[in-house]
């Protein structure tokens, strides 16, 4: 049955060939909600109208013409979730092979097949940064997705407002690859800050460099050669010039701060710091000179360099005015941010608010899209959730989501396999007793073996 | 230079702070909602503490010389269980120096996971505040990789922890995929659980030839292996059955009965397509965590989280585990999602009370609060699966544990750093 779909599935897109750049975009009016705007407060008893793709109108008693209706009351309407670390729909994740691999695009490696694409909707989660892992100091450029879940063509999934990101890592992670695994620097966080300071000063050579040859291009009569293109440094041209947000996997209170500084040396600000489970150690700096934290609710102990952390971080981060998001770097978490939110309740009595800030537009901020969602304002997108309870219930469910005013997800209407490919090769379905996918260390286990251990666990 | 250090060391040293030991003696836990679990709900009701064990439970008791702790507007429940995980046996999951949960050597159920209990890791004040007080230390790694023992969460020493449960572990042989990094063929998937099927019955069928040798009397070598494996086989000590699969769970309810051993299935995570095979072998199950992946693509996004439910709704006694180790603190979630997805919450309570004490065979002293049972309780603002619930008390055997860990104490001393930004 799975196969004739397929084919069918195969067949249509021969027929309608979608016009290339041009997304889905859906009308939708959802009626009688709690409406929890983020940055409007929560509304009772409101309807919302998104009209293609975009939130038109927020208010009581709206109509509309041939709009499909919802009736949503006793319902809580918030914007969908962002997560600002994911490596879910990505083929690959780590291209190891050196510390500064700033040439590398994630755009390259999109999956639109991944069913936890599909997953993650389900947990309301309609954005999410696919992120390069963590093996080397700065890693490759990571793309920004909308989860229109059902196209055969990644560049659908592409959010194309968003701005250039690019994945730094410190620590454990970079040093064990290279350091341990391969004896070349870095070996230690002396060694991490090095190579990124050193990549800079390149940058800064090879900018020049450019500079030169444009300024002497200029004069009557010359011809000067031209430098030779270098994708790597470029990247990291760009870093400098603004045009690209780092988002750096991180732990430990020493090495933030060593980050800090050369960014500061540099003057670079556009800088996130990921998972940064010490990040409370260093509050008052990540408020001051940095786009914030993106963490998580309570994981620690996995590895030696999150021993010393605490479930209070994102707390704690936020009440120094940090500004602070959760994310799940897992295939897993990342259909219940929701959930990892409310841990901030229990660990630091976040405020409700407080709380949901840390899955809307705080991340929204940090990947440089909060102008076109994060919130429910009329302008922005219409990437939307309808939970049957208050969200930061454990015993809420999410049942309806909505990118650009298309529903991508209903759980009364879904059907149970929601796979959009099924290998021609597969006889028998595979059963799984652990996914490891998804992971900063996927595709560098192999690093790991000499260490006599299976570190597939504790991969982040 | 001993003698030099003396005169010192007679002082009494001066300290920043006070260290808060856990301490018993006699509590009055008044006002508060008490969730009995076996017996309904008190409300304005009272838990008398003394001596380690609940001596009276109801409305008006006298306080006499007990330490009154008021609970108005709060909840006391009984310590919560997880069904399995590895608290105690890892500090630090990278640092294979921290871990003491997997031996060498595929049949050593010898391996005792209550001698590499650490009563002081880090990990254990931080899970025992959020009302989890017992849980389940399962080693791990071949067929047979040891002996998995209850601990609860307060004490100095593993004797002091343990909980009066023991339980040899079984891999049961699989026809899964050990993960999705396991490229092995079909064929290949199908021979290999073959032959682990073959290995076990010669396993088994030498501790059945142990134990019948023993038992007759014979002068036997020594074999530390089959001696732990005929308290199996006598049903001394019961089989914990890891098992997921469908198949292999049809498979291994069947060898049980074979066997006439007994058991308690454990993982269980496709138990949802066998239900009534389950509740019809009346076989236990410890099933988690919830909070988990399908084991199919093709399956429900929900699949993990209605497990619970599913099974418990067939008519099988079900028990959650998070099988975690630091953060066995998220029990409660998974417990809370079992219940939000189709379990309820009365059914999913019991779950990580009554049910676990049941399976554990401790329910004559654990599982619920009733008047003779250990004092094994905590008090929350409310559900105790509620994210946003706070604990304040926790008692273990009528120690009234301390409410501080590692992460309060970092919340504490870094909310407002000083010195701040500046210098």
């Amino acid at each position: 049955m799975k196969k004739l779909n397929y084919i069918i599935a195969a067949f249509l897109v021969m027929v309608w060939m979608p016009s290339k750049g041009q997304t889905q975009k859906g009308s939708v009016l959802i009626k009688n909600a709690t409406v929890i705007t983020i940055t409007q407060g929560d509304l009772e008893d409101t309807d919302v109208l998104v009209e293609n793709g975009i939130i038109k109108k927020i208010g009581k008693g709206l109509t509309a013409n041939n709009v499909a209706t919802i009736d949503a009351k006793g319902k809580y309407v918030m914007p969908g979730i962002i997560d600002a670390h994911s490596h879910v729909a990505l083929d690959a994740v780590n291209e190891a092979t050196a510390p500064i691999t700033s040439e590398v695009q994630m755009a390259d490696v999109v999956d639109p097949y991944d069913i936890g694409i599909y997953r993650a909707l389900a947990g309301g989660v309609t954005i999410s940064h696919a992120m390069h892992g963590s093996a080397n100091a700065i890693g490759g450029q990571n793309i920004t997705l909308k989860h229109r879940y059902g196209t055969f063509n990644p560049e659908d999934l592409y959010m194309k407002e968003a701005p250039r990101t690019i994945k730094f890592a410190l620590g454990e992670n970079p040093t064990r690859v290279h350091g341990r695994g391969k004896n070349i620097q870095p070996r230690t966080r002396m060694g991490v800050e090095a190579i990124i300071r050193n990549g800079f000063n390149e940058a800064l050579q090879y900018k020049k460099g450019w500079e030169n040859y444009q300024n002497e291009s200029k004069q009557k009569g010359a011809t000067p050669i031209p430098p030779k293109y270098d994708g790597r440094l470029q990247t990291l041209v760009d870093i400098l010039d603004g045009k690209v947000i780092i988002h750096c996997h991180s732990y430990r209170a020493d090495e933030i701060y060593a980050l800090i500084n050369t960014c500061r040396d540099f003057g670079i600000t556009n800088i996130v710091f990921s998972h940064v489970n010490e990040g409370f150690k260093v509050a008052p700096e990540l408020a001051e000179y940095t786009m914030g934290a993106s963490v998580f609710a309570d994981w620690w102990a996995y590895k030696f360099e999150v021993y010393y952390s605490t479930a209070y971080n994102a707390a704690i981060l936020t009440q120094n005015g940090v500004i602070t998001s959760i994310n799940s770097d897992s295939g897993e978490l990342i259909r219940h941010l929701y959930h990892e939110a409310a841990k901030t309740q229990r660990y630091g009595q976040l405020s409700d608010q407080q709380a949901l800030e840390l899955i809307t537009i705080n991340p929204a901020k940090q990947l440089g899209i909060a102008d076109k969602v994060g919130s429910i304002e009329e302008g922005k997108q219409g990437d939307l959730v309808i939970f049957n309870d208050h969200p930061l219930s454990v015993y809420a469910i999410p049942q309806m989501t909505f990118v650009d005013g298309v529903k991508y997800f209903d759980i009364e209407e879904d059907q149970n396999d929601m796979r959009i490919s099924v290998s021609a090769m597969e006889t028998v379905e595979p059963i799984f007793l652990k996914e490891h996918d998804h992971s900063c260390m996927h595709g560098v286990d192999f690093f790991f073996t000499n260490f006599g251990r299976n570190l597939f666990e504790h991969s982040h | 230079m001993a003698m030099a250090l003396l005169p010192l060391l007679s002082h009494a040293q001066q300290f920043d702070g006070e260290f808060i030991k856990p301490r018993n003696g006699k509590f009055l836990l008044q006002n508060a909602t008490v969730v009995t679990v076996t017996k309904g709900n008190i409300s304005n009701g009272s838990v008398l503490i003394v001596n380690g064990k609940i001596e009276a439970v109801g409305n008006d008791i006298p306080a006499g010389d007990a330490e009154v702790i008021d609970c108005t507007g709060q909840f006391i429940y009984p310590g919560l269980f997880d069904g399995g995980g590895k608290l105690g046996l890892v500090e630090v999951n990278s640092v294979p120096e921290t871990q003491d949960f997997s031996e060498i050597g595929n049949v050593t159920p010898n391996m005792q996971a209550l001698v590499a209990i650490n009563p002081n890791s880090e990990a254990i004040p931080v899970t025992r505040v959020s009302g989890v007080t017992t849980t389940l230390a399962n080693p791990a790694g071949g067929i047979f990789p040891g002996t998995a023992a209850l601990i609860n969460l307060n004490g100095y020493t593993p004797d002091q922890m343990f909980a009066g449960f023991k339980g040899i572990i079984l891999n049961f042989p699989t026809s899964a995929r050990r993960s999705t990094w396991d490229r092995r063929s079909d064929e290949e998937v199908k021979k290999d659980a073959e032959k682990a099927e073959k290995d076990l019955n010669d396993i088994w069928g030498r501790a059945v030839k142990y134990q019948e040798l023993k038992a007759a009397g014979g002068d036997l070598q020594f074999y530390p292996e089959m001696e732990q494996l005929s308290k199996a086989v006598t049903g001394e000590l019961p089989l914990l059955v890891e098992v997921n699969a469908a198949s292999d769970i049809e498979v291994a309810i069947k060898w049980i009965k074979e066997k006439g051993v007994k058991a308690i299935l454990t993982g269980v995570a496709e138990g949802w397509r066998v239900a009534d095979k389950i509740a019809a072998s009346g076989l236990p199950v410890i099933t988690g965590p919830v909070l988990s992946i399908p084991t199919r693509q093709s399956d429900r996004y929900d699949a993990a989280y209605t497990n619970p439910g599913k099974m418990a709704k067939a008519g099988v006694k079900v028990v959650i585990r998070s099988n975690d180790t630091e953060n066995t603190r998220n029990l409660p979630f998974n417990a809370g999602f079992a219940a939000a997805y189709g379990m309820g919450k009365e059914e999913a309570l019991k779950a990580v009370t009554i049910n676990a004490a049941e399976v554990f065979g401790i329910a004559d002293r654990r599982g619920s609060i009733e008047a003779g049972k250990d004092a094994t309780l905590f008090v929350a603002s409310g559900d105790p699966f509620e994210t946003r619930t706070q604990v304040s008390h926790v008692f273990i055997d009528g120690y009234r544990v301390p409410m501080s860990n590692r992460h309060i104490k970092l919340y504490q001393e870094f909310l407002e750093r000083s010195p701040g930004l500046e210098k």
